[in-house]
């Protein structure tokens, strides 16, 4: 799977999740950068992610997610 | 709508919750009734409450909610409240956790002590429950709790009064103790619910301390979906008729091409087994007031000759309609329901074959039609669906099947009369009607739930505030009970008059509701001369009714009429105004029964 890929379907869930079309990730995108993207949200993208990408993140190391990019980096590494 | 239907996709229903409640919103518009509801949460219920809210949208009940902050449930419950006493909730859902139970005992605790601390739980939830009937009049749901997620001693845990799983199990045995010696007061069971889930995954802890969510998210769904089924049961929602096709869905195989001595049912085979385990648990449903019909491409010869073999659990005196021809089983269906006098909204259809229920589907909106697909699990998709989720069971429920079959008495004998008078007096008919009695009032609530044809205002009552207009100075109340030759039908009819806050002359008829199955008995006419003697003793002149047309109850549109009232105004939507001049000379209006003669069980 290649990054591109990853955003590709990212960027659907969190639509769905947010009910928002116009969304678009980057690696610098944070939360407060997208509307509706609050702390309540958050649990919902993180488990629709988890479903998606079918594996489960760890505690440790989503708490310490800065950015999406860093979210796309834990993808790309539960796929190895 | 499909997506919310058991068997559902949680992670699905999660994902997509802005869009699903757009679409059930646009779906429904103007057919809801609307409820408010209060959620005490133990932890977050944010999910919760958004899940809640779309299963309820789909049982066409448009919610609006109060809830409060994390872990907030005791100071809002068990205390004056202002914000909720404005909020008057119709349900407050109390949301809580094992994690709510602070202390549990150690190994170091006598008996009594931890007798003690059980009783500290129990004490603290049942003295909010008692705060929030008192304050509130609602109807409350409360979770029972799940089991911890691991176990100290082990299996032992169970069984040593110290053991976490052993608390858990003595204390909510105590709820349940509540539950059933309170009205208005449901629990919703957790326990099993978890236990169903998988509590490994249910009770996930990744959940808790990243969110405060007791419940895994991906499992908020079933919490919810449970939640909401209590809450319609409540409000009258529930599915009355289970319609049955035969082949391949109550026995295995074809009776008209394999003879009825070679279909698969009895003890015989494994899948002879599943499908008798299926009869039986249909079965069961008729001790809750759950009428059996059935719906199959046969002739009828063939269809009873499968019913009639001595292995069949289920036999011919079970259904209340059987209707095994070649017609279109959405034309049997409806036909059916008029027999029955119910709406294709009250059933569940259950047909192995998919082409079958996509017929349904799109001919008979509003008939649940649950996607069974292999005869061993037949019993866990109508199960887990909740359509008769039980909230009361009334004595009328456990006799529903006979009172529908003395129904078909009744027309075989009127067919037998030319003149319908005569029919009427040959059906001996007894009516008991009087003010609002202890003993029938959860049965007058559920029918102000249940009603939706022949009512006038359809206006939804709960048990707490029929209990507020029996004990109302201001109000007349009338329950009515009919009997005859055949049997008893029960509590047939409710009417509630209110005394003007000014006229005291005037007398404003809020409800009045009549149960389909006395359709045509001169019922109503018999409340309407009780109701007026019991007017004309409140000093009462005059009289108005009210009518507010629904999807359901065109059938009433004229009924004041016939009663004898004038209408007074009318909108453009329908909605009537009738008024009736009352004097002493009130001429009673019915004759062919006899009322409140016989002894009173009251």
């Amino acid at each position: 799977m290649t990054r591109e890929e990853v955003y590709e379907r990212l960027n659907q869930v969190v639509r769905e999740v947010l009910d928002d079309e116009d969304i678009e990730l980057h690696d610098e995108t944070v939360a407060d950068d997208v509307e509706g993207w609050d702390s309540f949200e958050h649990i919902n993208i993180i488990v629709a992610v988890e479903e998606e990408f079918g594996f489960k993140f760890p505690m440790g190391k989503t708490i310490k997610m800065k950015n999406v990019g860093e979210m796309v980096d834990l993808i790309l590494e539960s796929g190895k | 709508m499909k997506e919310l239907e058991y068997p559902f996709d949680a992670e699905a229903i999660l994902k997509k919750k802005k869009s699903l409640k757009r679409e059930l919103l646009e779906a429904g518009e103007g057919r809801f009734i609307e409820k408010k509801i209060a959620i005490l949460g133990g932890q977050t219920t944010q999910n919760i409450k958004l899940m809640l809210e779309l299963f309820l949208l789909n049982q066409g009940i448009k919610p609006s909610f109060y809830e409060t902050e994390f872990n907030q449930y005791y100071e809002a419950g068990a205390f004056p409240n202002p914000e909720l006493e404005a909020f008057a909730p119709d349900v407050v859902y109390v949301c809580t956790c094992i994690r709510n139970i602070t202390a549990f005992p150690s190994l170091a605790d006598g008996e009594e002590t931890v007798s003690q601390m059980r009783n500290a739980v129990i004490d603290r939830f049942a003295g909010m429950w008692q705060y929030i009937a008192e304050h509130y009049h609602c109807t409350i749901i409360q979770n029972n709790f799940e089991y911890p997620y691991f176990r100290l001693m082990g299996n032992k845990e169970a069984t040593d009064i110290h053991g976490r799983v052993n608390f858990v199990t003595t204390v909510n045995s105590a709820f349940a103790e509540y539950a059933r010696t309170h009205e208005n007061f449901y629990i919703c069971d957790v326990n099993y619910i978890s236990a169903s889930y998988g509590l490994e995954k249910w009770a996930d802890p990744f959940y808790w301390h990243m969110y405060k969510y007791a419940v895994a998210v991906p499992a908020i769904p079933y919490l919810s979906f449970n939640v909401a089924n209590i809450i319609k049961s409540v409000y009258g929602k529930n599915k009355k008729v289970l319609n049955l096709d035969l082949d391949n869905t109550l026995w295995g195989g074809i009776v008209g091409d394999d003879g009825a001595e070679n279909i698969e049912i009895g003890q015989e085979t494994s899948m002879a087994q599943a499908y008798s385990e299926f009869q039986e648990y249909l079965r069961l449903h008729k001790q809750l007031g759950v009428l059996l019909t059935i719906n199959s491409k046969n002739e009828e010869e063939n269809a009873l000759s499968g019913l009639a073999r001595p292995d069949s659990v289920l036999k011919k005196d079970d259904f209340v309609c059987i209707k095994a021809n070649w017609e279109p089983k959405s034309m049997n269906l409806q036909a059916t329901a008029q027999e029955l006098n119910l709406l294709p909204e009250s059933f569940v259809f259950v047909d192995d074959n998919p082409a079958e229920r996509a017929i349904i589907e799109g001919q008979l909106p509003g008939v649940a039609i649950p996607e069974i697909e292999r005869v061993e699990h037949y019993v866990n998709v109508l199960d887990k669906s909740g359509f008769f989720e039980t909230t009361s069971v009334s004595k009328d429920d456990l006799k529903r099947t006979e009172m529908y079959q003395e129904n078909a008495k009744r027309n075989q004998l009127m067919a037998s009369f030319a003149d319908y008078d005569e029919y009427l007096r040959s059906l001996e008919m007894k009516a008991e009607i009087q003010a609002f009695a202890p003993m029938y009032l959860s049965r007058i609530a559920q029918l102000t739930n249940k009603s939706n044809q022949f009512n006038l205002t359809t206006k939804r009552y709960s048990q707490a505030e029929i209990e507020e207009a029996a004990v109302d100075p201001e109000r007349i109340t009338l329950y009515g009970k009919l009997g005859d030759r055949f049997g008893d039908n029960g509590v047939v009819s409710v009417v509630i008059g209110r005394i003007d806050g000014e006229r005291k002359d005037e007398l404003h008829i809020e409800l009045w509701l009549m149960s389909c199955r006395v359709l045509k008995r001169n019922m109503e006419f018999a409340m309407m001369d009780v109701f007026a003697e019991k007017a004309l003793e409140r000093g009462i002149r005059k009289i108005f009714g009210y009518y507010y047309p629904t999807a359901k109850n065109a059938m009433v549109k004229e009924f004041y009429g016939h009663q004898g009232f004038s209408k007074v105004k009318e909108d453009d939507d329908g909605n009537a105004i009738w008024e009736f001049d009352l004097d002493e000379n009130y001429q009673n209006k019915q004759t062919v029964i006899a009322v409140n003669e016989g002894p009173s069980e009251a």
